[in-house]
């Protein structure tokens, strides 16, 4: 929506100049039916992310309220210094490119099942979006408990040695989590993705096979390169939540144990444990930092393709 | 983009604005002299009974109101922390975990018990539990309920352990008959009970209220039990996630002879079946050196006045009442816990549900507190993330690691 508001004007630029007083007329009403968007957006992202980088710039604990202070950047110091922050930041990564790679890679493929389906289609959309639609932490409790180390029903199944206990190490807890994340998001994904599928025009699939392609040439020559906005759309949104995971780790391995923090947990844990506004305020404006400098990754190093694309077609 | 959808956009927004300052309207009661107490939910229903007495006996000046609170320690701290720092005068009384004194009254979040009140919320006490009110020379809550751990056994499979037993020999000794010894030891508030128990047992302390840190070869001592442990064929299946629970059924299905847990364990044993609960034997928590007595943990909860409350005169009196002896017999004998008040482990009804009496007033007169400061919830962190996984503790490096974050932890940086 937001790009075809921007972009009407470039599209007639010979009418730019001499703006007649209807089209005057139309771009004030356009101004006036998004403001109210505009000021609760302000209202309600701008002004927090304002006040906690101002916060970030303090020394402030809760526990200590007389202490409080102007310090400058030396709670990014701080973090930035520190090997917690680094390691939080490696097991995050690790967390979010396994999974949305994953998810990519079982995303599409539920895509297609979903796009070619020939009965019931309604009935299978719905039963892949069940997990979706189910509670994080619900989610995350099922499991948890799935895997618990005494209870869990897994190692109750054929093929799971009975002493494995994945919760018990680093290595197990984190598949437990990507496993339950995986299990959880892939649904949006694919939704996504079949939205980028119905885009590719059956003709070109036809024209394709007349001209004798098999189905893998024509997935790979023809889907994926005209799904490739769908796809950009669907990685940016799921790194973007992968990033700030919190709920399955909070639930499946309390406290980021066992190495599993990831800097959300980091966050939570300085700024609710610990009260310590400051300090905690600085890591939650340094995860915001690395969101935007993903988006702008995904959106600058590889958005430009997008735009070609459009050009082409 | 289309106007139509305007007046249902605008009705949308609203509601979100007014759906917004509906939230926070009154919670818990209302009224002049409704006094609002936080505590956690005491399944046993004593609390509630407990409440009813006082309520009667007020005679209509004030009318407490229980609002409970998760079971979790955490979760309780999190939501009185949030609730007080932002001024919150819905709370009158909060039941504090015995470790958060410290951290509320510089906070300047709870009021102190003066004169006459200091004299009513002292009286009689344990010392113990005395020393948990006590931050800086001033009272800062009544001590309500105790807690406290023993060594638990199986009596068909071990004899009574000598009164010297240390935690090498009952690692040995399980290693040899092949089973397992329970402790708490998943990263969270249980493992830094029994880490401190340990470090206390050598002698040692973390912290003193001062904020000096103290940490020294007591910690390195701690390290090596936990390691032996966690390294022998004695280390129970899970240990890296095991809690009270986990320990406590462990130990009723038999995988172990030896369990340090808290007194709860003995009512729910009989859940389990009679037979069992007769079976279970009790001793005092084992010494970390063939030389020093123990020092077992000390838990349990204090109630304190809010420093924001809009009736502190009538909070103090209501505390004052819900700690009462009879109230803690109730909590006692229906909840499991352990009394504050000495003369309450005479009471024939609590020596019914609690055979171990003496044990237990034993072990609390002798336990080791764990650190008196305000930056205590600091500590713990860094103390749950030095000593897990216990099976990777390092106890050549643990006592450097441990300085190291216990200081950055004092002077609130990041660990």
């Amino acid at each position: 929506m937001e790009a075809a508001t921007t972009r009407a004007p470039t599209a007639a630029p010979p009418e730019r100049k001499r703006m007649t007083e209807r089209a005057r007329a139309e771009r004030r009403l356009a101004w006036l039916l998004c403001a109210p968007a505009v000021i609760v957006m302000l209202l309600v992202t701008g002004y927090p992310i304002v006040y906690a980088f101002i916060l970030s710039l303090q020394k402030y604990d809760l526990r200590f309220p007389d202490d409080r202070e102007f310090v400058g950047l030396s709670n990014y110091g701080d973090v930035l210094t520190s090997s917690t922050w680094w390691s939080d930041l490696g097991t995050t990564l690790i967390i979010t490119v396994i999974s949305v790679s994953i998810e990519l890679v079982l995303g599409m493929l539920i895509a297609l099942v979903m796009h070619r389906a020939i009965f019931g289609r309604g009935p299978v959309r719905a039963a892949i979006l069940i997990p979706y639609g189910i509670v994080t932490v619900v989610a995350a409790f099922a499991w948890r408990y799935a895997f618990d180390p005494t209870s869990g029903f897994v190692f109750g199944l054929p093929l799971v040695p009975d002493d494995w206990a994945p919760l018990t190490t680093r290595p197990g807890s984190l598949f437990v989590i990507i496993a339950a994340e995986v299990w959880k998001t892939t649904p949006f994904m694919a939704l996504l993705l079949l939205a980028g599928l119905a885009l590719v025009p059956d003709e070109l699939q036809e024209a394709a096979k007349v001209d004798g392609a098999g189905p893998f040439q024509r997935f790979f020559r023809i889907t994926l390169p005209l799904m490739k906005p769908a796809i950009l759309v669907a990685l940016l949104f799921r790194t973007l939540d992968a990033f700030r995971i919190f709920d399955n780790i909070f639930i499946i391995q309390p406290g980021g144990a066992l190495g599993t923090e990831s800097v959300s947990i980091l966050g939570y844990n300085i700024l609710i444990n610990r009260v310590n506004i400051g300090l905690g305020s600085a890591v939650s404006i340094l995860i915001f930092i690395c969101v935007i400098l993903i988006a702008v990754l995904f959106v600058k190093g590889l958005g430009t393709s997008t735009a070609q694309q459009r050009g082409e077609t | 983009m289309q106007l139509r959808h305007l007046p249902a956009a605008l009705l949308a927004l609203a509601t979100l604005v007014l759906g917004a300052c509906g939230v926070g309207g009154d919670e818990g009661g209302s009224g002049a002299r409704a006094i609002n107490w936080y505590a956690f939910n005491e399944p046993g229903g004593s609390y509630d009974m407990a409440v009813a007495n006082c309520n009667k006996q007020a005679g209509g000046r004030y009318q407490i109101n229980y609002v409970k609170l998760p079971n979790i320690a955490d979760q309780q701290r999190e939501l009185l922390v949030r609730r007080l720092a932002a001024e919150d005068d819905s709370i009158d009384l909060a039941s504090l975990d015995v470790i958060w004194t410290a951290e509320f009254a510089e906070a300047g979040w709870i009021l102190p018990w003066e004169g006459e009140r200091r004299r009513a919320a002292t009286e009689g006490k344990l010392e113990g539990p005395l020393a948990t009110v006590d931050y800086q020379g001033k009272i800062w809550a009544i001590p309500h309920t105790s807690n406290t751990q023993l060594l638990w056994y199986l009596k068909d499979q071990v004899d009574a352990p000598p009164d010297d037993f240390t935690w090498d020999e009952m690692i040995d000794q399980s290693v040899e008959n092949g089973k397992a010894v329970e402790v708490q030891s998943a990263q969270y508030e249980g493992l830094v009970v029994w880490i401190n128990a340990l470090i206390a047992g050598a002698g040692g302390q973390i912290v003193n209220e001062q904020g000096d840190v103290l940490v020294d070869q007591t910690a390195r001592r701690a390290a090596e039990i936990e390691s032996k442990l966690a390294n022998s064929p004695a280390a129970p299946p899970g240990m890296s996630t095991n809690r009270e629970d986990e320990a406590r059924f462990g130990f009723y299905d038999g995988r172990s002879d030896y369990m340090v847990n808290y007194p709860y364990i003995y009512p729910g044993a009989a859940e389990v079946s009679e037979e069992l609960q007769k079976n279970i034997g009790w001793a005092r928590y084992p010494r970390t050196d063939k030389d020093k007595p123990s020092r077992p943990p000390l838990g349990g909860f204090n109630i304190a006045v809010s420093a924001y409350s809009k009736n502190p005169d009538l909070a103090f009196e209501a505390a004052e009442c819900i700690a009462r002896p009879e109230n803690q017999a109730l909590s006692a004998e229906l909840g499991g816990l352990p009394p504050t008040t000495e003369s309450v482990y005479d009471d024939p009804k609590v020596r019914e549900v609690y055979p171990f009496a003496d044990a237990l007033r034993e072990s609390i007169d002798n336990a080791g507190p764990r650190p008196v400061t305000p930056a205590y919830s600091d500590i713990a962190l860094a103390i749950q993330k030095t000593y897990h996984p216990p099976d990777a503790v390092d106890p050549d490096t643990v006592v450097d690691t441990l300085r190291d974050r216990i200081e950055k932890a004092v002077n609130g940086e990041i660990f």
